[in-house]
C-alpha cells in the first residue's frame, strides 16, 4: 500500500481505526519485550503465551517494547481493563489466560503492591511510579508494536508530517520549533530551532540530518527504548526536520550494543518506504527524503557530533575543533543538522499541538518533558518522563519509591560520566538544564544514578575518571593526560596512599582539563572529580588523612571481620572463601585470618545471618 | 574467511571505502575477530591503507585482532552495575579465569570482556554469557554458573 496523498493516509487510518473499534472491548494481552524485559525473561514468557493461545485464538496477543517500569519486568497488561501484571513467568501464563483473560479474575500475586500500604494495585495508571509522570513522548510505547506501522498510525502517527508538508512553510516550522523552546536532549541543551535555522541558511545545495542514537552514557537507555519501541515517531521528527532544513538525506547512527534498536528502526524505515513516508515525493508533496542506518563501533566519544560524523564517513571517531560549525560544514563538509533521538521524537508533538501548548510545560529556560533513566540504589528502577522542573525529591521518593533496604540516600549522579553528583541537601533542586549546570552537574542525556550510604564517592569519581581516560580519543593533551593523572591520584587515594595536597592538585588538573580541551567530553571530564570534591570533601579527607573509607568500599582501607556472637558457624563462608582465609569448625564461630584475606567480599555475600562486618 | 564470503560482504556495502566500518563489523560478526589476511585483502580491494584499517580496528571496542574464546563472558561495568557491585564480580572472574578483560584463556575456552552499559540497569549487576543475560548477579553465582551449575535469573535474549 503506497499512500500518495494526505487523503489516502486519512482513509487508511480510518479503516484501521474502524477495524480496531470493533475489537476495543475484547480481551487483549500486551507483553513488553523490550531489552529490559527480555533480560528478565520476556521471550520465554512470549513462547509460553504463544503456546497457550495457539494459532486460532480469538484473543489478541501483542508485543511492545519498553513501558519504563523495568524493575518489575517482564510486564504484561491485560486490556481493555489495563490490568498490570509484573514479573510474569512462563509458569504463570496458563493461569493468566484461564483466570484473568477468560474469567475476569485478578491474580493477586502478580499485581504490583504498594510498598507503603501493602495494597495491591490492579491498574497501571494508579501505580505511584506512573502517577506523577507526564508521558508526552514515551507514552505511546505501550500501545505500539514497533514492527507494525498500523499501530503508529492508529495513535495519530504521521499526522504532524501532513500538517508540516501541506500547511506550513519550512520557515514556519523552524519558527514553531524555535518558539517551543525545545532544547537538545542529548547533552548540550542547545536550542533545536536555532540549530535548524543556522543549518537551513548555510550556503550549499546538499544538506544532511542525523539522528544520534549512540547513547554511550552508562546508566542511560531512554534513546534505545524510544528507538526500539517507537521508531516511526523518531523518523517522523526527522522527516519534518529535513523538510524544514532542506535536506534530502538522513542518517541514523546507532550503537552496535543495541541490536534490537538497529533491527526495529530498520523495519520501520522499510515500512515507511513502502507506504510513502520516505523516498520520492512523500505523500504527493514533492518532497524527497531518505534515511540510512549507520552502526557504531563501541566508542563513547562517537556520540560527540563531529566524532559521529567522522565515524559515518568511515574514519575513527575523533572530534574536531568547534569553531567550524557542523551546521555549516559537517558530514562530508556539507551543512548538517544533528539531533538526538529524544529531541527528534519531540518534534511531531510540537508541530501537532503547537509551540504555545508545548511551551506551557516545563520551566522558564527548559520546556517540555525529559525522560530520565532512574537507576542504581533505588526501589523503582526504570525510565520515567516528567515535566522539566520537577524536584529531585519527587523523582527519587514519589516516583522512584526511595532507597532499598532502609538505607540512607547519599547522592544522585546526573549527566553520565561527565556529569556530577548532587548531594542530599540539594534534593529540592528543580531539575532542568540550567539548575543542574549551576549545581556543578549537567542534564546530559538523562541518566540518573542514585547512590546510598554504602556508595563511596571517591570510588565513584575514580570509576568515572577511569571510564573517561579509556574513552578519551587522545587528541588533546589536557584531556588525554588530565584524565590519566586524575585517575592515578584517585587510585592512590583509594589505596590508602593519598597525601596532603592531593585534593588541591585534583582541582588544578580538573580546571585545566575543563579549560583546554576541544570537545565537550574533555570540557566536562573533570565534573565527576570536581563535583564530588565540592560536596563530599570530607570523604576525600577521610581517605587521605585517616586512611578510612567511610562507605566501606575501597578494599585497601577496609577490613572484614566476623561477629562471633552473630555467627552461627554454618561453614558457608569458609567453603566459599577463595583464599581459605577463614578458620573455625562446626559450632565454633568463624574467624578471618587478615593476612590471607583479599577483601573480595564473598563471605559477606554468602553469610545467611549478616554476621560479616566491614569497617 | 573465504574469498567468496568476503566478496559477498564487500558487495553488500557497494565496495565503498566509506562503508569500511560496516564491512569490518560484518567480518568481525562472521569470524569473531579480524583476521590479518582478510584485512590485507580489504585494504587492497578498497584502496584503504592497512594502517588506516588498523587504526579503526584498534580504536573501536567491538573489534578484536585475535581470535576469541569459545565462550564470551561480558561483565557490564555501567554505572548502575558498578554501584551494585560489578567490580567484585569482575575481580572474581579475573581470579577464576586467570585473565584480564579483553584476554582469552590459554585453552581458548573463555574470553573475558567488559561493556560500558547494556541499558538493562534494572537487572544490575549484569553478566552476559554468550549473548544470554544473567541479571542480579553475585560474585559467587557467576562462578558457579561458569562451572555449569545454572543459578540466577538466566534468560535468553
Amino acid at each position: 500500500m503506497h499512500l500518495k496523498s494526505p487523503d489516502d493516509l486519512e482513509q487508511f487510518r480510518t479503516r484501521i481505526l474502524e477495524k480496531r473499534k470493533a475489537q476495543d472491548t475484547k480481551k487483549r494481552v500486551v507483553l513488553c519485550t523490550g531489552t529490559g524485559c527480555r533480560g528478565a525473561g520476556a521471550l520465554d514468557v512470549y513462547d509460553a503465551f504463544k503456546k497457550a493461545l495457539g494459532n486460532k485464538s480469538d484473543i489478541e496477543f501483542k508485543t511492545t517494547c519498553c513501558h519504563g517500569f523495568c524493575e518489575r519486568g517482564p510486564i504484561t497488561i491485560i486490556e481493555p481493563e489495563g490490568i498490570f501484571y509484573q514479573r510474569v513467568t512462563p509458569e504463570t501464563v496458563p493461569q493468566i489466560i484461564a483466570e484473568t483473560v477468560k474469567k475476569d479474575q485478578m491474580i493477586e500475586e502478580l499485581l504490583y503492591q504498594d510498598p507503603q500500604t501493602e495494597e495491591a494495585i490492579p491498574a497501571e495508571k494508579d501505580i505511584p511510579f506512573y502517577k506523577k509522570q507526564n508521558r508526552l513522548v514515551f507514552g505511546h510505547n505501550r500501545l505500539i508494536d514497533p514492527t507494525q506501522i498500523e499501530d503508529y498510525l492508529a495513535v495519530g502517527g504521521y499526522q504532524a508530517l501532513v500538517k508540516a508538508l501541506f500547511s506550513m512553510s519550512p520557515e514556519e516550522i523552524i519558527a514553531e520549533v524555535k518558539s517551543s523552546g525545545l532544547r537538545g536532549r542529548g547533552g548540550g541543551g542547545f536550542p533545536a530551532g536555532r540549530k535548524w535555522e543556522s543549518c537551513s541558511q548555510a550556503p550549499g545545495d546538499v544538506r544532511y540530518v542525523i539522528c544520534n542514537c549512540d547513547e554511550g552514557d552508562p546508566g542511560a537507555y531512554m534513546d534505545r527504548s524510544l528507538m526500539e519501541g517507537n521508531p516511526h515517531r523518531v523518523l517522523e521528527g526527522m522527516i519534518i526536520g529535513a523538510y524544514a532544513i532542506g535536506a534530502h538525506e538522513g542518517y541514523v547512527y546507532v550503537r552496535h550494543e543495541y541490536p534490537l534498536a538497529v533491527e526495529n528502526v530498520g523495519i520501520a524505515i522499510e515500512q515507511a518506504h513502502k507506504m510513502g513516508f520516505l523516498g520520492e515525493n512523500i505523500l504527493g508533496s514533492g518532497f524527497d527524503f531518505d534515511v540510512t542506518i549507520s552502526k557504531g563501533g563501541g566508542a563513547f566519544v562517537a556520540g560527540e557530533s563531529t566524532a559521529l560524523m567522522a565515524s559515518i564517513e568511515g574514519y575513527v571517531a575523533e572530534p574536531r575543533a568547534k569553531y567550524i560549525h557542523t551546521v555549516e560544514s559537517g558530514l562530508w563538509d556539507k551543512p548538517t543538522n544533528l539531533n538526538n533521538v529524544e529531541t527528534w521524537a519531540n518534534v511531531p508533538v510540537i508541530i501537532e499541538k503547537g509551540a504555545e501548548w508545548y511551551s506551557k510545560i516545563g520551566t522558564e529556560g527548559s520546556k517540555g518533558t525529559k525522560i530520565f533513566s532512574l537507576v542504581g540504589k533505588i526501589n523503582n528502577t526504570g525510565l520515567i518522563e516528567v515535566p522539566m522542573g520537577m524536584t529531585l525529591r519527587e523523582i527519587v521518593y514519589d516516583i522512584g519509591g526511595g532507597i532499598p533496604d532502609g538505607k540512607r540516600f547519599k547522592a544522585v549522579q546526573t549527566g553520565g560520566p561527565s556529569g556530577g553528583c548532587i548531594p542530599e541537601e540539594m534534593l529540592d533542586l528543580p531539575v532542568d538544564f540550567d539548575a543542574l549546570t549551576e549545581a556543578g552537574s549537567m542534564m546530559g542525556s538523562g541518566g540518573m544514578i542514585v547512590m546510598d550510604e554504602s556508595t563511596c564517592m571517591v570510588d565513584v569519581a575514580k570509576y568515572f575518571t577511569n571510564f573517561l581516560k579509556d574513552e578519551s580519543c587522545g587528541k588533546c593533551t589536557s584531556c588525554r593526560d588530565g584524565t590519566l593523572r586524575m585517575y592515578e591520584i584517585l587510585d592512590r587515594i583509594t589505596k590508602g596512599e593519598g597525601k596532603e595536597g592531593d585534593i588541591e592538585l585534583l582541582e588544578e588538573i580538573g580546571w585545566t582539563t575543563t579549560e583546554a580541551s576541544l570537545c565537550a567530553l574533555g570540557g566536562t571530564a573533570a565534573n565527576p572529580v570536581l563535583s564530588t570534591i565540592r560536596y563530599f570533601r570530607d570523604e576525600y579527607e577521610a581517605h587521605i588523612k585517616d586512611k578510612r573509607c567511610p562507605a566501606g568500599v575501597c578494599p585497601a582501607l577496609i577490613t572484614y571481620t566476623i561477629d562471633a556472637e552473630a555467627c552461627i558457624a554454618c561453614g558457608k563462608c569458609k567453603k566459599e572463601c577463595p583464599t581459605k582465609a577463614i578458620t573455625g569448625e562446626k559450632k565454633v564461630p568463624h574467624e578471618i585470618v587478615q593476612a590471607k584475606c583479599i577483601k573480595c567480599g564473598t563471605c559477606k555475600e554468602v553469610c545467611p545471618v549478616d554476621a560479616v562486618k566491614v569497617e | 574467511m573465504t574469498g567468496a564470503q568476503l566478496e559477498k560482504i564487500l558487495k553488500k556495502h557497494d565496495n565503498q571505502s566509506s562503508n569500511i566500518l560496516a564491512i569490518l563489523q560484518d567480518i568481525q560478526a562472521s569470524e569473531n575477530y579480524l583476521p590479518r589476511k582478510t584485512l590485507e585483502e580489504v585494504s587492497q580491494r578498497l584502496l584503504v591503507p592497512l594502517t588506516q584499517i588498523y587504526h579503526l580496528a584498534t580504536f573501536y571496542r567491538t573489534f578484536s585482532l585475535t581470535p576469541r574464546g569459545r565462550h564470551v563472558v561480558t561483565v557490564c561495568t555501567g554505572t548502575a552495575c558498578h554501584v551494585k557491585g560489578a567490580a567484585s564480580i569482575l575481580n572474581n572472574l579475573e581470579r577464576e579465569l586467570k585473565v584480564q578483560p579483553g584476554e582469552t584463556t590459554t585453552n581458548k575456552e573463555y574470553t573475558l570482556e567488559t561493556v560500558n552499559c547494556l541499558g538493562s540497569c534494572a537487572l544490575a549487576p549484569l553478566v552476559v554469557i554468550d549473548g544470554t543475560y544473567h541479571g542480579r548477579m553475585l560474585g559467587t553465582t557467576v562462578l558457579s554458573m561458569l562451572k555449569g551449575e545454572k543459578k540466577g535469573a538466566s534468560k535468553k535474549s
